[in-house]
């Protein structure tokens, strides 16, 4: 084990509502393009809060992958850093974990020992209110550059990537849940009721 | 105008009405309503889960041997009991035996996840409704060593890392950074710790952060990572090799080693810090007895952490199961979860539509189809709701009945089936807490006993994991390896259709799910999940549920900051996201409080 720590490479959000899942399937098609190197890690931080506390603290450079709110044109990315991703993961909040997320960077700076270069890669979402659905194609075609902006940071940090040799799924994401079977399995609208409860979807009234 | 309910509670709607939305420092999205009467004390309550949930409906027509990967993703707290439900779930359709040391580890991850959870809860989630953490700047650091040092021997205690920890905290506090203890209700007179009890509360509020992340590893171990561990229809996923020669990821020495340091140093954790503190805390706030509600008449568990492989029976469950009715504990009723009179779901007051509306629906036969609409008497708009209409449909919650009765469920519900039924292991604690503090047995049904028999329960989780920890190593030595049993794996092996129930005691209370399987694949799926049978709204009958019964006749100190109103709704640990939908608009605030 080398001096420095491994950079950690998070997706986060829930892969049941729809372009939610951006961060997951980030880190997923992440780990399907590279060979990852002895010193990175790949995790899927799914919908969870505390657990991810000890992630950023254990690991530098951090880069998140993450559907937020920027308030932007759907399907565009924003590329945030360090000390200002807390006020983006909480100022316009729409869901659970980013919630969750604020507060695990907080806790990790109060812990002390959280990441001193963390890069968040958030995509303004098109589409949320669909449960069990998939990214939206318009956030699905944003991965690629996603992926390329990651290796980019990582590359000036030194650690730099190989296209993937192997064939078998990489592990990252539980088998059942990966992209392909995910939507391939999803049941028909027509048994499946897919909207969210209006009342607070309506954002506008709201604002 | 004043309600009886026929469970026993008087509800007068007609003073102040105080909006909290949504609550937070809870996992998902809930509102509260209450009225107070002219001395500031709740005479009516009404609990509304505001999101919608579907998880049944995303996992019809999936492969039955994937539903726990599904259900451990609809929130970010209970995964892996949700995960355990699931699987059970499934191998009691299918008729899949599993093997001894797979239910021993799925008891050790079950227990750590209690332990993680309940520490978690208590200092993170709950303890701020407690400890003012603006108060703990002006302690005096020699006093707060002194105080800690005479309720426990944690070695941390000494007056220098109080001063250090206070002056870390300054700084982070005047840096704008205020982050987790933002928009707290500071200095609100139903704060009652010193200045040094709170700083010893706040310290350990950083330490246990630092702590908890060393449970988890116990999940990353059996379940291959973490967070969303890995779980597997027919046992666990991961091969055991002492010899450390087969397969990457087996458990072996080593990874049994850290096992076992990780249980020492919960138990450790749990009795030096969590208690100590649990009683400091409670001693000073001994005249604060609200916040009971059902727990005082009507408790439900469905039992869990069977002792033996397979063996789903009252007598090998070692957390106890029972329902106790009207108060009488004399009576601890057994409690069968495929009996289609017991356990039913209602909707009369909530957003779905049923065929037969006010009749109930046992899980097998549950249905989940929406249908949002707001009664006569609501205000405002459907978009922007200012105070609800319970008289009619008010919640994205169902509301589950025990044999027509409205039951509360968690650790105090587990705490007093288990003090009914003469069980050592939860009576003795018990009594020693009641004499400790010299309170009486009544004392437990309240917020505050909600909240002890989470820190009594944490301690017997710990306890527990050692437990299973032996009985592993032991069944290790003796040559039996076995962690899955894969014989009835493939889809072929399986009957045509088949049905199946799985049940555990989350940390917040009981669990179940439901499953039909047909040609293969899941024709339906229905959970009921802790937070349903608590937060759930009232039934046609009118009775109310436990959070609302556990609203009733507190008084708050100040309406504009209803601090009361968190206690009692922290005491349950909520858990939202998976009774409801997981979106949610603005968790910003600590609550947003309207009062009209």
């Amino acid at each position: 084990m080398s001096d420095s720590p491994s950079a950690l490479l998070l997706g986060v959000g829930n892969i049941l509502w729809a372009d939610e899942g951006f961060g997951v399937r980030c880190v997923e098609a992440f780990a399907e393009r590279f060979d990852i190197p002895d010193n990175l890690v790949v995790a899927d931080g799914g919908t969870q809060g505390l657990y991810l506390v000890e992630l950023l603290r254990a690991h530098n450079p951090v880069i998140i992958f993450d559907a937020v709110d920027f308030g932007d044109t759907p399907a565009t990315m924003r590329l945030v850093e360090n000390d200002d991703i807390p006020a983006f993961v909480g100022a316009h909040k729409m869901s659970l974990h980013q919630a969750g997320l604020q507060d695990v960077i907080a806790c990790a700076r109060l812990l002390g020992g959280c990441a001193d270069n963390m890069l968040l890669i958030g995509v303004q979402p098109v589409e949320l209110e669909d449960y069990g659905g998939s990214l939206r194609p318009q956030v699905r075609d944003c991965i690629p550059q996603a992926l390329d902006i990651a290796a980019q940071y990582l590359a000036d940090f030194g650690i730099l990537l190989t296209a993937r040799g192997d064939t078998a799924p990489p592990g990252i994401i539980t088998p059942g849940l990966d992209l392909a079977s995910y939507e391939s399995g999803r049941p028909d609208a027509s048994i499946a009721w897919r909207h969210g409860d209006e009342r607070v979807l309506n954002r506008s009234a709201r604002d | 105008m004043i309600t009886e309910t026929p469970n026993g509670f008087s509800l007068d709607d007609s003073g102040q009405r105080i909006v909290v939305d949504p609550v937070t420092r809870i996992e998902g999205h809930l509102r509260i309503e209450v009225n107070i009467d002219e001395n500031n004390v709740i005479r009516n309550a009404v609990s509304t889960g505001t999101m919608w949930r579907g998880l049944e409906v995303i996992l019809k027509g999936r492969d039955p041997r994937d539903a726990w990967a599904f259900t451990q993703r609809i929130c970010g707290v209970c995964t892996g009991t949700h995960a355990l439900t699931s699987v059970r779930t499934v191998e009691d359709a299918l008729n899949i035996q599993i093997p001894e040391n797979a239910n021993t580890i799925r008891n050790i991850m079950q227990m750590a996840l209690y332990t993680h959870d309940h520490l978690v809860h208590f200092y993170h989630l709950h303890a701020l409704d407690w400890v003012d953490v603006v108060s703990s700047l002006s302690a005096d650091p020699k006093a707060t060593s002194e105080l800690a040092q005479s309720i426990s021997d944690w070695p941390k205690s000494s007056p220098g890392y109080f001063r250090d920890l206070q002056t870390r905290l300054k700084k982070f506090v005047e840096s704008g950074q205020l982050g987790l203890f933002r928009n707290g209700y500071w200095g609100n007179p139903a704060y009652k710790l010193p200045p040094e009890a709170n700083l010893m509360a706040v310290a350990h509020y950083l330490e246990a952060l630092d702590f908890q992340k060393e449970i988890v590893k116990i999940h990353t171990v059996f379940g291959g990572k973490n967070p969303h561990p890995n779980w597997l229809v027919g046992g666990v996923p991961c091969p055991i090799n002492v010899a450390d020669t087969g397969a990457v990821g087996a458990i072996n020495i080593e990874r049994l080693n850290l096992v076992k340091r990780i249980i020492d140093e919960s138990r450790q954790f749990v009795e030096q810090v969590y208690l100590p503190d649990l009683m400091a805390i409670a001693s000073f706030y001994k005249d604060w007895t609200y916040g009971g509600g059902l727990s005082s008449t009507n408790v439900l568990s469905y039992g869990d952490i069977p002792d033996n492989a397979n063996d789903y029976s009252a007598g090998n469950l070692l957390l106890p199961r029972g329902a106790i009715i009207n108060g009488n504990l004399n009576e601890v009723h057994d409690v069968d979860l495929r009996n289609p009179e017991e356990i039913q779901e209602f909707v009369s007051h909530s957003w779905y539509n049923y065929p037969n509306q006010d009749a109930g629906l046992h899980p097998w036969d549950g249905v989940t189809d929406p249908h949002f609409e707001l009664g006569p008497n609501t205000r405002g708009t459907r978009t922007n709701i200012e105070s609800i209409d319970e008289s009619a449909r008010y919640s994205w919650i169902k509301s589950p009945r025990w044999n027509g009765n409205a039951m509360e469920v968690g650790p105090l519900a587990r705490y007093i089936i288990g003090y009914a039924s003469n069980n050592p292991e939860f009576k003795e604690p018990v009594e020693k807490v009641l004499t400790d503090l010299n309170l009486p047995v009544s004392a437990l049904f309240s917020t505050l006993g909600r909240t002890a028999a989470r820190g009594l329960e944490c301690a017997w989780a710990a306890e527990k994991m050692q437990y299973f920890y032996n009985k592993l190593i032991t069944n290790i030595r003796n040559g039996d390896l076995a962690t899955a049993n894969v014989s009835l794996w493939e889809p072929h092996t399986w009957p045509h259709e088949a049905k199946g129930v799985g049940f555990t005691e989350a940390p917040r209370g009981a669990l179940g799910h439901w499953i039909h399987i047909k040609d293969k694949r899941i024709e339906n799926y229905q959970a009921v999940v802790p937070t349903t049978w608590n937060a759930g709204p009232r039934d046609a009958q009118g009775n109310i549920g436990a959070y609302e019964a556990a609203l009733l006749n507190t008084p708050v100190a100040n309406a504009e900051q209803p601090l009361e109103i968190l206690r009692t709704i922290h005491s349950f640990d909520p858990c939202l996201a998976c009774s409801t939908h997981i979106m949610s608009p603005d968790g910003e605030v600590l609550a947003n409080v309207k009062v009209r």
